[in-house]
């Protein structure tokens, strides 16, 4: 019985640290646009990672037909975007500042972030 | 993955490099489909490259599209690529009717894929279900029953990958992602429950004799049920949007335009700038444009709730999207495509109804944490159940576990604001109110305070001269000719009444020199040599003019709801000329359902305290600021604001700019389409003040479904989570089925998008 509620303890330290203590690194962007695939529950790339007073260009397109894919919302930035099934939809975001700004379905079940760097951090 | 991504992010460089060609040689793009693997991607640029005059083709995988660039028929190329094996069509810039049947036939094809997926799950789940109720326990205890319960699973293996596939995979690539979602859970309650079930029939020894129990038909079951709620819900999705569809169903699909002369019916995409176009009666009017010939009324009804028909003609705006009722037009276009008032219309609204109200963010931040915070209680279920939990403690906890995976819904948490907000901006919009974001929508249903500017928002704002009074010797036509001649450079409206009286009487003005605008008092400048003062009481008393003598009379015109003005030549006033503006026939009544909502109504007008405390009187409202001169304004609105009231002020939205973007809400009154969109919160399409009481009945009503949707989903979670791990158990012996938590989780969305559906039958007039 020791074994078994070890294990789970070990299993509960597992999930909290692959979904909430983890931190992926991001793919940085060279050029001023991304593409993004929207399909099996998850965006790809989903962490992206940009310096600061950069503008971007995010190209979504969504391939799972399921209707909590179907908006993006970049909350930060009160932008929110209508993917069409099958089609690359473009959203357009200002500089921003350092920081992390997360985009999300409607319900954040697909999740994504932006981390924006300090353009000399970036550099080097 | 990685190679898709760098094929698609090498792929446009090579684009750029050929651009340079494309100035010369035509470029077209096509929409390939079939292409499953990037593999495909050589095969067909190959494909292309054969066809004779093609100079470059490169395919963006990602995209799956197609640049080619050369001399060469899209048939042609859509020819070659078939021949390889694909599929591939022209794409074009799409109009949002063609979008939204696309949209529509995406939706239709998903729901027929769902429910297929629900008929193979529940053609197994159900008869499984039935043989446990009827025959009695699904154990395995003899080899016969190894046999026959292997078979079932493996039956269910196969309904698990054909109707349950997508939960599993997306599932693993959100768990490989480090993000968690309801494919997670789904697939790991499902999962652990044919996993438990398959251990029990193949290695049978290593649980206990009393826990040799099977759960396929639980598997089976949830997986039919969930996917019959996906399928319900994309139906219940699809009629939220029916506002937008409304709207983008306003727009023509063809117009009638002048091409070399002769008049030629084109798609609406073809219509450009300058054009001609001829509407006939019953028409739609495609395009926005100016009117160039002919006279007929138009019903704008359609896009700002305004039910009577507006007269049209020459040099009056018409809007794309109205109905040409009685007489032929003939009009120049002046915005086409995505710059129509239309267009901007929809995607303004489009915007707003996927913007969220603050409302939901707490529903945000719990489901950010909600999917990995629901497996940590379904695994502390499981250890309750194998350490303290009766015999045969492993059933127990594999039950319990797979139930609190099943009914957490974190869908439901997601859904209840966005799909009301969804509802509740398309409602405001098809009664001409435009609502710009979540956020506008929360605060303009918390407003306490509204503050109307007067003119042009409770009246007419066209104003009209009542009276003249010369004083002295000159009459009437030549003080009128003086205060017309002066004010004709000035854009004020009581200045165009005074130019438009002067007009009516056929009055030639003359010439003004120096003319100057003293903001909020009035004009001066030099007409026939003499110099004028045209102005407010104020402005005379700056300039120590005597007015004494009339100010009984001026004061008896101001109670009459008359805007007295004074016209002084040198140092002596020579005409109190009087203007009033008519009160917009429902005013008063919109202005009582403001107040019987509890908000707090208050005027603000440049006139003089007497004129406005008579126009006050005749509306019903208790409070006013007058004389505020036009840069005050925003004062008026912080004072407000710092005795503690949430305040909405309603102005044209150009003279206001600065009082309506200090507001917790600006609201711009827009007369016909004619209003910037751009500048406030909220915009009400049509000229009436209930647009405005519409516009706060449809934000409360919306709140108030969120909150019910917000409490519905928090509480069936949290309610719903911990039957399921069994606290009931210990008292009443009750622990749920999964079958059951599957329905519940099922169902929960679904009733989230209906309750939200029900906004659509919301009458804001009747509030």
């Amino acid at each position: 019985m020791m074994v078994i509620n070890i294990l789970g303890v070990l299993l509960i330290a597992l999930i909290v640290w692959w979904f909430w203590l983890y931190r992926e690194p991001a793919a940085a962007m060279e050029a001023g646009e991304v593409t993004i695939e929207v399909k099996d529950g998850i965006y790809s790339p989903a962490h992206i990672r940009l310096k600061a007073g950069q503008s971007l260009s995010l190209k979504f397109i969504r391939r799972d037909p399921s209707p909590c894919a179907s908006v993006v919302v970049f909350e930060d930035f009160d932008v929110s975007e209508e993917l069409p099934l099958n089609k690359a939809r473009k959203v357009e975001l200002p500089p921003m500042q350092p920081g992390r700004y997360p985009f999300t379905c409607q319900m954040q079940m697909y999740k994504g972030e932006l981390i924006v760097e300090k353009a000399a951090d970036a550099h080097g | 993955m990685d190679s898709e991504h760098q094929s698609a992010q090498g792929k446009p460089c090579h684009q750029h490099g050929s651009s340079a060609q494309a100035a010369a040689v035509p470029q077209q793009v096509l929409m390939i489909e079939g292409a499953g693997c990037a593999s495909c991607v050589g095969k067909i640029e190959s494909a292309i490259h054969r066809v004779p005059g093609v100079q470059e083709a490169s395919m963006n995988f990602v995209e799956r599209t197609v640049t080619v660039t050369g001399e060469v028929s899209a048939d042609v190329l859509i020819q070659a690529v078939e021949q390889a094996g694909y599929g591939a069509r022209v794409t074009s810039e799409e109009s949002s009717a063609e979008l939204l049947d696309e949209k529509e036939q995406a939706d239709r094809e998903y729901y027929k894929r769902l429910l297929r997926e629900m008929s193979i799950a529940l053609g197994l789940g159900i008869p499984l279900m039935i043989y446990g109720l009827v025959i009695g326990e699904m154990t395995v205890t003899t080899t016969m029953e190894r046999v026959a319960w292997g078979l079932v699973g493996l039956a269910t293996l196969a309904v698990m990958l054909v109707s349950g596939r997508h939960f599993y995979v997306g599932a693993w690539k959100s768990v490989r992602n480090h993000s968690a979602n309801m494919d997670t859970l789904i697939a790991l309650g499902t999962g652990t429950a044919w996993l438990y079930s398959m251990v029990v029939v193949m290695v049978p020894d290593v649980v206990p004799l009393m826990a040799r129990h099977v759960y396929f038909e639980a598997t089976a079951m949830i997986i039919g049920l969930i996917n019959l709620g996906l399928a319900l819900e994309v139906r219940a999705r699809g009629r939220t949007s029916e506002a937008i569809k409304r709207l983008i169903g306003l727009q023509a699909r063809t117009a009638r335009v002048f091409r070399d002369g002769r008049e030629v019916d084109v798609p609406i995409e073809q219509v450009q700038k300058g054009d001609q176009v001829r509407v006939r009666p019953g028409e739609k009017i495609p395009v926005d444009g100016v009117v160039s010939d002919g006279h007929s009324s138009v019903d704008e009804s359609m896009l700002t709730g305004e039910p009577m028909p507006v007269e049209k003609t020459v040099g009056d705006e018409i809007v794309g999207g109205t109905l040409n009722k009685s007489g032929s037009l003939l009009f120049k276009a002046t915005r086409v495509g995505k710059d129509t008032a239309l267009a901007r219309i929809i995607s303004m609204v489009k915007q707003a109804q996927n913007s969220k109200p603050p409302i939901g963010r707490l529903a945000d931040v719990i489901s950010g944490y909600f999917v990995p915070a629901i497996m940590i209680i379904a695994v502390i279920s499981a250890l309750i159940w194998l350490n303290v939990g009766p015999e045969p403690t492993v059933a127990f906890a594999v039950v319990s576990a797979t139930t609190v995976l099943i009914i957490a819904c974190p869908c439901a948490l997601g859904l209840a604001t966005p799909m009301s907000v969804m509802v509740g901006v398309g409602k405001a919009a098809e009664a001409g109110v435009l609502i710009r974001n979540g956020q506008a929508l929360q605060t303009a249903s918390k407003i306490t305070a509204m503050i109307l500017d007067k003119t042009g928002t409770i009246t007419e704002g066209a104003p009209r001269v009542t009276e003249v009074v010369p004083v002295g010797d000159m009459d009437e036509a030549s003080v009128l000719r003086l205060a017309a001649t002066l004010e004709q450079g000035s854009e004020h409206p009581l200045a165009q009444a005074i130019v438009e009286s002067a007009q009516d009487r056929d009055i030639e003005l003359g010439e003004v020199d120096g003319f100057n605008s003293i903001a909020g008092h009035g004009v001066e400048g030099r007409v026939d040599d003499c110099s004028l003062l045209f102005g407010n009481e104020k402005l005379m008393r700056d300039r120590e003019i005597s007015i004494d003598a009339y100010l009984e009379q001026a004061q008896s015109m101001a109670a009459q709801a008359r805007t007295p003005m004074y016209l002084a030549s040198g140092e002596r006033l020579i005409a109190l000329i009087a203007v009033a503006d008519p009160i917009k026939e429902d005013s008063v009544e919109a202005i009582k359902r403001l107040q019987n909502d509890g908000i707090r109504v208050v005027m603000l007008t440049g006139d003089n305290r007497d004129t406005a405390k008579a126009v006050a009187e005749q509306l019903g409202i208790e409070e006013f600021f007058a004389e505020v001169l036009p840069e005050d304004k925003s004062s008026k609105v912080a004072e407000l604001q710092q005795q503690g009231e949430i305040v909405g002020m309603t102005g044209d939205g150009i003279n206001d700019a600065p009082a309506l973007a200090l507001a917790d809400v600006g609201f711009a009154i827009g007369t016909g389409t004619d209003v910037a969109i751009e500048s406030a919160d909220v915009t009400l399409m049509r000229g009436s003040l209930h647009g405005l009481a519409d516009a706060i009945a449809v934000s409360r009503a919306t709140l108030r479904n969120i909150r019910q949707n917000l409490f519905g989903a928090f509480i069936y979670n949290v309610a719903g989570v911990p039957v399921a791990a069994g606290v009931l158990y210990p008292f009443f012996g009750m622990l749920l089925s999964p079958v059951i938590a599957g329905a519940a989780m099922a169902f929960s969305s679904l009733t989230v998008v209906t309750n939200a559906n029900r906004l659509r039958l919301f009458k804001p007039e009747d509030h």
